[in-house]
């Protein structure tokens, strides 16, 4: 651009002269679309070149007395415009932030799915569960081996090697004379514990145990028990029925209760089974056999070297997998003990 | 177990007329004898009574011939007008028209018809059909065809069957009349309660839940004296068990002059086979009724087949009986025998097995006249024992195992030998033998006030003495106000202690009655730290996106080959099971993997691509000659030597943790084709569980380990110990060929630790804390040259060395092979962060470090790449 064409400067003291030029400035400030336009409208209106900067720049040239009011003419007009380029500016940003953030929408329904979930087996949760319940009722819980010599598996529990019930229960032996067997319930444990710690002791028992039935749907040849052992002065059945009441309220709800039916184990006198009331029974709410219980039989405390004149207490048994099938409604035992992990993963970590 | 007839057991005790099979359970289990089942009613509908008017038989194309009959079935069912009949030639009163292929039966002859409408056993529901061009307006019916026995000679003819044709009218129910159509209760009796075996148990049980008036069948006067000339039996027992004679009692009756053609009543032979026995022949359904009535097995001989005296003795060697089953028995030492003396040879021939089973040669036949009863008492441990030792659970056997009423023989004999006289035609023999040693049971003595503390629950003195007076005690003043003797009855060989007699307090005074307190244990220490690091472990795989699951831990050597282990390989030492479950898995997994993989497999063959699975527990290592278990008895604390023994013979079962990872670890979506596990996946996973087990380990290089693929495998190591105890598990590629026989997916990879050596090797000591540094890090990357055979370990060793204490971090970020580096050559990078607890580092600290990283790295031969 040469200074030829430029068209005549603006005089700082022609007042209607700036006002146009300020008019015109702000109507091209409203009138860009965008922060690019806006740019050049600055530089076309308060750049070097623009209008008003050539009449600012003027007025170093003119006399002293005309000096003062061309500053007076020009700077509130110079301000208005500047003030109207800011609020303008911020309008456009404003805008052009919006668009980013909707331009970068994504389809939040796409599946997040990228690494595998894992999940626990709810057998093992559940007596988790089990123990929590326990510990937090002041007991310990106890473990003994599988593979157990008979002597604790039996005769420890008051079962003679003539006892019809040590034929019921089916058990399995090891080969060659080994007096060694896979435990048919978690009972063992309680002589493992009596003769290990004394009394007093409070300890309940989650673990594996084994009997030679076949699998079918509500039965398995290794499942789940969690026996409960409770040794002290002056424990009554009053304080058995307690404990299977709280348990089984932790288990399956307020509701939940349970009643004992007379029946008989060595290693208890009296001996009950514990059935539990089951308002989701198929055909109609009703009493669910759950496990066995009694008081313990003096012969095992003499077994343990705990003196029954002293002391007495409770013991009970109960099956952790029947407990898992009625608590989440499984039907088939298959289910639970072939390992499919489209089983497992419904019950995730937390049961 | 035990069928219960409701109108039998109405013999003993009264019931309500309307007592249902269902209220019959309801009122016994409170008392401890729970339902088994309740059998449904065999036979619903009309099922009559009729009479044979007419019958014409009529040859068929296919050869057979069948009868076109007119049969009277009562007023109420019969009809006037019979398609294909003449009305002239109706009989007068109406009939039905029934087709029949049998031909034992002829007009005249009263049988058993099914109307159309009945259900008979299947079910076969019966309805008027077209046949052999008649209408078959219903159909006569065979025992079989009722599940009354195989008899399938025919139909049922009742005169033949032992009904009297004055009982019987056409149109009668014959529902009723075969007792087809009770619903029967089959009870459950626990080991203690062998008495319960019988009418009079189960009904003195109802009386106790019900307080329903009860008669003792078995209190009886007026039985006959043994007398001289009794039936001569001698005991020998030369070897007692538990120094218990084999047989305390023997009561022997003779009944002469038996018609063997008499049948058995009617009424006994529903009543007992509504129990669940098939009549076989009088004399032995009478013996059979009294035992199911009374409790007491009874064996009928022929008396012609036996010479006197009787001896019964325990098995010589090499003698051998075949059982009244038809199998010829190798006898044992300890079989007690009933054995005859023939031609003056004292117990020279085999009867029978003492309480178990009769022999067949003295058996009761059809031409049997005179007959010998025995009713005695045996030792239940014997009888219990042979009944195991041949597999004969037979009803005598499963009596005497659970003890008999030793009273209760004179009065059984006595009830067979009437009922003998009475059906049979027969006349009882004035000789009574009975051999008795037996004793009376001992008293207890019994504080009254045991039973409240026990149970929790106040019972008053009356009450206590009340119940156990009527479950059959004797209660006697004792030495103080508090104490009493009880004698228990002879019919509760159980009631041995006090807690026993507890126990009849607490059932018969109901469980119901007792309170629910919950008590206040002293308080415990919460989860060990071996339990809590179970927990974190599992928690930690199942967070990592493993799957849970449980295996059974039975193998076979199959198993074991697949793994690849060969012999001598000391997890091919396992326990084997006497009984297993399946013949070709006896063995006890000596690692998880064994049946993990299985796992695995099913889960891929069940169409899911993408499978990690993780197992924990036990598995068993047994001692290689390890002693057995000694054999101690009942109620006895254990010397500690005899415990030492017993945990001795007990195999290590340790706890092992291992997971199978096939597919993809990272999974595929429309974010990309996800990572397929590797090796990598599996190490990172047993290191994870040994961070959660609190254990550091360091890993080395395995490259002869089954079923690992030498490559690619890594051993975890923990700090101490012996050498072979340093290992705590593998990590890493499973091995190409197990792979292959186990039939995974290619590539397929896993771990398994110890987890109990884990727990052992934690210290479980808090952590002590470092402080935090908040002074600024110095960052520095390096890139060694070093040969391929340089563990990434024993470089990144030499680079914290030489950071020495100013390393706060120190990572492998790249691993690069490539011609420019030379051929078995490889660049290891590392990012190393330097940082100082108490000032900010300076150029000349930092260089100091980088120099002496680099020097460090040189002793393992790495050179910085330029």
């Amino acid at each position: 651009m040469s200074a030829a064409a430029d068209p005549e400067p603006l005089s700082p003291l022609d007042v209607a002269g700036l006002d146009d030029a300020v008019a015109e400035a702000l109507a091209d400030v409203a009138a860009a679309p965008d922060l690019d336009a806006l740019k050049a409208v600055r530089t076309a209106h308060l750049g070097d070149r623009s209008p008003l900067a050539l009449a600012n720049r003027a007025i170093g040239a003119l006399p002293g007395p005309d000096k003062a009011a061309a500053g007076r003419n020009l700077g509130p007009r110079r301000g208005r415009l500047t003030q109207a380029f800011a609020a303008r500016q911020a309008e456009l940003e404003a805008e052009r932030d919006e668009r980013v953030l909707l331009e970068e929408a994504v389809d939040v329904t796409l599946p997040t799915h990228r690494r595998p979930v894992g999940a626990r087996h709810p057998v093992e949760a559940i007596q988790e569960n089990i123990a929590d319940f326990f510990v937090g009722m002041g007991w310990e819980i106890a473990e003994g081996p599988e593979l157990e010599a008979e002597w604790f598996n039996f005769d420890a529990l008051n079962f003679g090697p003539d006892h019809p019930a040590r034929q019921m229960q089916d058990t399995f032996y090891v080969a060659g004379e080994k007096n060694l067997v896979l435990r048919t319930h978690t009972s063992p444990v309680q002589a493992r514990s009596l003769i290990a710690r004394g009394a007093p002791l409070y300890v309940a028992v989650p673990g594996k145990v084994f009997r030679t039935d076949a699998l079918d749907a509500t039965h398995t040849p290794v499942f789940h028990q969690c026996e409960g052992l409770a040794i002290d002065k002056g424990l009554t059945m009053a304080h058995l029925v307690g404990t299977l009441d709280a348990f089984a309220r932790a288990m399956f709800g307020p509701e939940a209760k349970t009643r004992l039916r007379p029946s008989f184990f060595p290693f208890t006198e009296p001996s009950a089974e514990m059935d539990l009331w089951f308002p989701q029974k198929k055909g109609g709410a009703g009493w669910i056999e759950w496990g066995g219980c009694g008081m313990v039989h003096p012969n095992v405390l003499r077994a343990a070297g705990v003196d029954p004149e002293v002391y007495q207490g409770f013991a009970f048994g109960v099956g952790v997998e029947r407990a898992v099938m009625l608590r989440h409604g499984i039907a088939d035992m298959h289910d639970i003990v072939e390992g499919d992990v489209r089983f497992s993963t419904q019950f995730g970590t937390e049961i | 177990m035990p069928l219960v007839v409701t109108e039998w057991l109405a013999d003993h005790v009264e019931l309500p007329a309307s007592l249902t099979a269902a209220e019959l359970a309801a009122a016994l289990v409170r008392v401890g004898l729970e339902e088994e089942a309740i059998h449904a009613a065999k036979v619903t509908g009309p099922l009559v009574v009729g009479r044979v008017l007419y019958r014409t038989p009529e040859p068929q194309k296919n050869g057979k011939t069948v009868n076109w009959c007119l049969v009277d079935v009562g007023p109420e069912h019969n009809a006037t007008a019979i398609k294909g009949v003449d009305p002239a030639d109706v009989p007068e009163g109406g009939a039905r028209g029934i087709i029949c292929g049998a031909h034992n039966f002829d007009v005249g002859d009263l049988v058993v018809v099914a109307l159309p409408g009945t259900v008979l056993p299947g079910p076969f529901p019966i309805a008027a059909r077209k046949t052999y061009g008649h209408v078959s307006d219903g159909m006569i019916c065979s025992q079989r065809e009722l599940e009354l026995g195989e008899d399938h000679d025919g139909i049922i003819v009742l005169t033949r069957l032992g009904f009297a044709e004055a009982d019987l009218t056409p149109g009668q129910d014959a529902i009723a009349l075969l007792g087809l159509g009770d619903e029967v209760l089959e009870i459950n009796v626990t080991p203690d309660r062998g008495y319960a075996f019988s009418y009079r148990g189960v009904a003195r049980e109802y009386a106790h839940s019900t307080g329903a008036a009860f008669t003792d069948r078995a209190l009886v006067d007026g039985l006959p004296a043994p007398t001289p000339d009794g039936f001569a039996v001698e005991v020998e027992d030369a070897a007692p068990i538990h120094g218990v004679v084999g047989c305390d009692r023997f009561v022997t009756r003779i009944v002469r002059g038996i018609d063997p053609s008499a049948p058995t009543p009617a009424w006994l032979k529903r009543r007992l086979e509504g129990s669940g026995m098939r009549s076989i022949s009088l004399a032995v359904d009478v013996t059979n009724y009294v035992m199911l009535d009374l409790g007491q097995p009874l064996h009928a001989y022929d008396l012609d087949k036996v010479a006197a005296p009787i001896v019964v003795r325990r098995a010589a060697p090499g003698e051998r009986l075949t059982t009244l089953d038809d199998v010829d028995r190798a006898l044992d030492a300890e079989d007690l025998l009933i054995t005859d003396s023939p031609d003056g040879a004292r117990g020279a021939r085999v009867l029978g097995l003492a309480g178990v089973m009769g022999g067949a040669s003295s058996e009761v036949t059809a031409s049997t006249t005179a007959v010998l009863v025995e009713a005695a008492h045996f030792d239940a441990t014997t009888v219990a024992r042979t009944a195991r030792r041949h597999k004969l659970p037979s009803e005598a056997a499963k009596r005497f195992e659970r003890g008999v009423d030793p009273r209760l023989p004179a009065v059984a004999a006595q009830r067979v030998v009437d009922l003998l006289v009475e059906f049979g035609g027969g006349v009882a023999d004035a000789a009574v033998g009975d051999l008795d040693e037996t004793s009376a049971p001992a008293p207890i003595a019994f504080p009254v006030s045991l039973a409240s503390r026990v149970a929790g629950v106040e019972y008053s003195r009356e009450q206590v003495v009340s119940i156990l007076e009527q479950v059959g005690c004797t209660v006697a003043a004792g030495p103080t106000p508090d104490e009493v003797s009880v004698t228990p009855p002879t019919w509760r060989p159980d009631l041995t202690e006090r807690v026993a007699l507890v126990e009849e307090v607490v059932r018969i005074a109901g469980y119901d009655q007792v309170p629910s307190v919950v008590p206040a244990a002293p308080g415990g220490r919460g989860l060990t730290d071996s339990q809590r690091r179970r927990r974190s472990v599992a928690r930690a795989l199942a967070e990592a996106g493993l799957v849970e699951t449980l295996s059974y831990p039975f193998i076979g050597e199959g198993e074991l080959d697949a793994l690849g282990l060969v012999a001598g390989d000391p997890r091919r030492e396992a326990v084997r099971l006497a009984n297993p479950l399946a013949d070709d898995r006896p063995l006890m997994r000596t690692s998880l993997l064994t049946t993990l993989v299985e796992t695995a497999r099913r889960n891929v063959a069940r169409g899911l691509p993408d499978v990690a699975v993780y197992e924990i527990g036990l598995v068993t290592l047994p001692t290689p000659d390890a002693p057995a278990a000694p054999q101690l008895p009942v109620g006895v604390r254990p010397t500690s030597d005899e415990l030492a023994a017993l945990h001795a013979a007990v195999p290590a079962q340790p706890r092992h943790v291992a997971a199978v990872l096939t597919g993809r670890r990272d999974l595929a979506g429309w974010w990309g084709s996800g990572r397929p596990a590797d090796w990598a996946d599996a190490l990172e996973l047993a290191r994870l569980v040994a961070e959660r087990a609190g254990v550091a380990v360091t890993v080395e290089p395995a490259t002869d380990v089954m079923p690992w693929h030498p490559g690619r495998c890594a051993a975890l190591v923990v700090d101490g110990g012996a050498a072979d105890e340093r290992i705590v598990g593998y990590a890493g590629e499973l091995h190409p060929k197990v792979v292959e026989r186990t039939g995974l997916p290619s590539r397929a990879v896993a771990f398994e630790l110890d987890l109990s050596a884990l727990d052992a090797a934690a210290d479980g000591e808090p952590v002590a804390a470092t402080p935090v540094s908040a002074f600024p890090a110095a960052k520095e990357d390096f890139a060694f040259v070093v040969d391929a055979a340089v563990p990434a370990e024993a470089v990144q060793a030499a680079v914290v060395a030489g950071a020495g204490d100013l390393l706060e971090d120190v990572r492998l970020f790249d691993v690069f092979t490539g011609e420019q580096l030379g051929e078995g050559r490889k660049s290891l990078a590392y990012s190393v962060r330097l940082r100082a607890a108490d000032r900010t580092l300076t150029a000349d600290e930092v260089r100091g470090a980088r120099d002496a990283i680099v020097a460090a790295a040189t002793e393992v031969g790495a050179t910085l790449r330029a």
